[in-house]
């Protein structure tokens, strides 16, 4: 009783804050932002109000966990219902802006020019789909392999519908021009301020979770996942330090200013991509494939090697996103060499990956999610090697500010961070839904090759795009001048900006299929089909450990 | 607890553990991955040692090739410099009416305007120099000049632009808004009498009499402009916010004034020399000395000066 009225008392204060703020502000997108806010608070109030059943709380809408006996896989459920719908969601996006860039009278001002729709595309495919699939997986592999429920289970759901609301405040913003202009950190200095609450307790019920578990050792994919959280949260802290103009206004001001602020920036956004869609993604590598596989994991010491190496050396390369800048020429030499003796590090998890395949290697033929899986890793290793070549500088000179780092970034994202992410869901939603098999295992096979052809347009036309507009700005005639003008590059492009959209329609082509193919198989239907190979579930062996034992010292 | 047994399939020892059913070998480190990784730890060793790379206290190592990103910058400018150096003397120490003399000179300096004019002007007048009607950027490929085609006038203008704060020569002037001095009449019979100077409607006697009152002194009695004041040609088919009645109309009532800016201060004037010869060079220029003499004309002007 007492604790339901100090959290309605909490969450009426939010509320009483946001229409103050509401009233206050000048700003136009901070009011509706505190509108969302408020909105949010007062969903949770009635909530609250209409669960207040001491009996039936544990039923409630946040649903409790079923005991200890069972493990806590509500969140993990939600978790991928969002990771498809932010996956959708930020495909299209990213579709009508690949459009918008090939036929610019697709700007729709001001709500829906590239500007404000291009952060949303790049926010909701790593953060929102990229962010949930970490979150879920993190929570199912976690219990798993600790054979333990999640700790603070009332912390897990704040974590996973807090985050939500950072989704929300995040990509209403930027469609309302609300940002502080950093790649991949738009959000402003409020929203930020919310993360960092969430991501602290998503830590916490993280590093809980993997306190109490009943086995000795911990496993190399939680490694993965607690570098992804721990050095998330130091990256988020620093590169948002700012100063708000007003505390009833969006607006703030960064902490650091010229150089310094760009390499804050970068040193943010290269690691970004090593501990956000490196790290976390490697993590879900090293439970979903051995176990789709059933198989041991290639080389425990090639992954603990390969786990330190990585992040050792990934904190330090984000100078090579500023080379011939006016960052100083040791910090570029630094980037440089760093992100160079990356390259092996990378590897080591791509190997350790696809090796698991060994005594397997026939599961590629007949299993559409192991072959989903093998293209991921090898779509990883691709660009784990193109990295560090576009990292030295020769190379560099030549592939900056072109699209040839889009199609880099692209064969990353769709091939290894997307590719694994299907992969994932396909393998978790029977079992968590607890159905006997998805409702199409052929229909993973349109997928997969939808999406791999899409790929394929996408990689190819934005290399073609990248080198031919990195030698047009460098092309000097005999005479001494520059040949090309800026929009003699935009011209020769324009047949690879249709190429590289038509790629990203069957990438989201792929992505409908999957999500059809999994709300059918939520719905417990199942398609007649002629049988692919699938991997068995033991539903019975699917269980935390219920006691300790006898106290076992952990060796 | 150690649990290791052999894995059939690849008849590896596994490490013992397990985890939900997971179990882990005990393979080596690939070899090849291994000296690989060496390779590159080797490459960056030896990199460090060659190039500026380790922050001391107030610098940071210098390097062995006594490489810097701005001395390799300078080096390659310097070499290109100096490739151009003759040309560019000539061409600054040639007076600008005398540059069409020497032909070899003359396409030297549209070669080096055509370079600049790619990176400073395109925004505005077009990669193909047609400019915008919609934003009133003039179109600089017909021979029509607001404010005169020679050499010498194009010069003066890119030196110091037109309404540009920056400069105190700058080309300045002002068309004053005819908005409630004229009654809808008024304003129908004056824009169509302007449109009958280029042969667009028919001439109507109350529209000429306005405009001999209000517009002649500057336009000239019969629409054809005055370069000297910036005073638009309107007797001729190019227009710089369009042609149509409702744009000459709305020119009438208020009137835009586009600002072009200086580029002294942004420049150096052999390329503002440069980039005269190229724009002159575009199908319109005028010759200083004599009469103005129409080269390849894009409308069918009959008389070339202005824009409208």
């Amino acid at each position: 009783m007492e604790a339901v009225v100090r959290r309605l008392g909490g969450w009426a204060f939010v509320l009483l804050f946001a229409i103050i703020a509401i009233a206050l502000t000048p700003d136009s997108g901070f009011a509706i932002h505190m509108g969302i806010v408020g909105l949010a608070a007062l969903i949770v109030i009635i909530a609250t109000l209409r669960s207040y059943d001491p009996l039936a709380k544990a039923q409630g809408i946040f649903k409790m966990p079923p005991g200890p006996s069972r493990y806590d896989d509500d969140v993990i459920r939600w978790g991928v219902i969002a990771t498809m719908f932010w996956g959708l969601a930020g495909l299209l996006v990213g579709v009508v802006i690949a459009t918008q860039l090939a036929f610019p009278q697709l700007n729709l001002e001001p709500y829906l020019n590239f500007g404000r729709l291009r952060p949303l595309h790049t926010s909701a495919v790593i953060f929102a789909f990229g962010g949930n699939a970490l979150i879920a997986t993190s929570f199912y592999v976690v219990q798993r392999t600790c054979r333990t429920t999640l700790a603070f289970p009332g912390m897990a759901r704040f974590v996973f519908w807090g985050y939500q609301l950072f989704i929300v405040l995040a990509a209403t913003g930027y469609l309302l021009g609300i940002t502080q202009s950093r790649e991949y950190a738009e959000p402003e200095w409020y929203v930020d301020l919310w993360l960092t609450i969430v991501w602290l307790a998503y830590l916490a019920v993280y590093v809980g979770t993997i306190l109490r578990r009943h086995e000795p050792h911990i496993y190399v994919a939680n490694w993965f996942y607690l570098a992804f959280i721990v050095t998330i949260a130091m990256l988020h802290v620093v590169n948002n330090l700012a100063i708000p103009v007003s505390f009833l206004g969006a607006k703030s001001y960064s902490a650091f200013a010229g150089v310094q602020d760009a390499l804050t920036q970068w040193w943010y956004g290269h690691n970004a991509v090593g501990f956000f869609l490196t790290a976390g993604f490697l993590a879900m590598m090293y439970y979903f494939v051995p176990k789709q596989a059933g198989r041991p994991v290639y080389s425990y010491r090639l992954s603990i090697i390969h786990f330190w190496s990585l992040i050792f050396l990934y904190i330090w390369a984000g100078p090579h996103h500023l080379h011939y800048t006016a960052l100083p020429d040791w910090a570029q030499t630094l980037g440089m060499v760093f992100s160079v003796m990356l390259w092996m590090p990378s590897w080591g998890g791509m190997i350790n990956g696809l090796m698991t395949l060994n005594g397997a290697w026939d599961k590629v033929r007949t299993d559409p999610i192991i072959r989903m899986m093998v293209l991921a890793l090898a779509f990883y290793g691709m660009s784990t090697f193109e990295g560090p070549m576009l990292s030295i500088k020769a190379v560099n000179s030549l592939s900056h500010y072109t699209d040839w780092t889009i199609g880099h970034v692209h064969s990353g994202a769709l091939g290894w961070n997307g590719m694994i992410t299907f992969a994932c869901v396909y393998f978790l939603v029977p079992r968590l839904w607890n159905k006997p098999r998805l409702y199409s295992l052929r229909m993973i096979n349109w997928h997969f090759w939808l999406a791999t052809l899409g790929i394929v347009f996408y990689a190819s036309s934005m290399w073609v795009a990248g080198i031919t507009q990195g030698l047009m700005w460098r092309e000097y005639g005999s005479d001494g001048y520059l040949v090309n003008s800026f929009i003699d590059t935009v011209t020769a492009l324009h047949p690879m900006y249709i190429l590289r959209a038509v790629g990203g329609l069957m990438y989201l082509a792929g992505a409908v299929i999957m999500a059809y193919n999994i709300w059918m198989t939520i719905a417990g239907k199942q398609r007649v089909e002629a049988p692919m190979g699938d991997t068995a579930h033991d539903e019975a062996a699917d269980r935390p450990i219920l006691s300790e034992p006898q106290a076992q010292p952990a060796e | 607890m150690s649990n290791k047994r052999i894995d059939q399939p690849t008849g590896t020892e596994t490490v013992g553990h397990e985890w939900d059913g997971i179990e882990e070998l005990n393979t080596p480190l690939p070899r090849w991955w291994l000296w690989t990784f060496y390779a590159c730890i080797a490459f960056s060793v030896v990199y460090v040692v060659l190039y500026p790379a380790w922050p001391m206290i107030d610098k940071a190592t210098a390097g062995t090739l006594g490489w810097s990103s701005r001395g390799d910058l300078a080096k390659e400018m310097s070499a290109a410099d100096a490739a151009r150096q003759g040309m560019i003397a000539q061409i600054a120490a040639t007076d600008i009416e005398a540059l069409p003399a020497s032909p070899e000179l003359m396409a030297q300096a549209i070669a080096g305007g055509a370079a600049a004019f790619k990176v400073n002007c395109v925004q505005c007048h077009g990669a193909g120099a047609a400019g915008y009607q919609e934003y009133g950027y003039p179109n600089l490929n017909d021979n029509d000049w607001i404010w005169g085609g020679t050499l010498t006038d194009i010069e003066t203008t890119l030196t110091h632009g037109i309404r540009w704060e920056g400069s105190d020569a700058t080309r300045v002037n002002y068309m004053p808004a005819f908005e409630g001095m004229f009654d809808a009449g008024q304003v129908a019979a004056l824009t169509s009498h302007v449109l009958s100077l280029s042969g667009k409607a028919t001439p109507n006697a109350a529209g000429a009499t306005l405009f001999s009152e209000n517009c002649a002194a500057c336009h000239g009695p019969a629409g054809a402009g005055m370069p000297e004041m910036g005073a638009p040609a309107l007797n001729d088919a190019i227009w710089l916010y369009g042609g149509s009645e409702a744009a000459v109309r709305k020119q009438i009532l208020a009137p835009r004034h586009g600002v072009m800016p200086g580029w002294k201060d942004r420049l150096d004037p052999v390329t503002i020399k440069m980039l005269a010869a190229y724009v002159h060079s575009r199908g319109g220029g005028q010759q200083a000395a004599p009469a103005a003499e129409p080269a390849t004309d894009v409308a069918q002007a009959p008389k070339a000066e202005t824009d409208g």
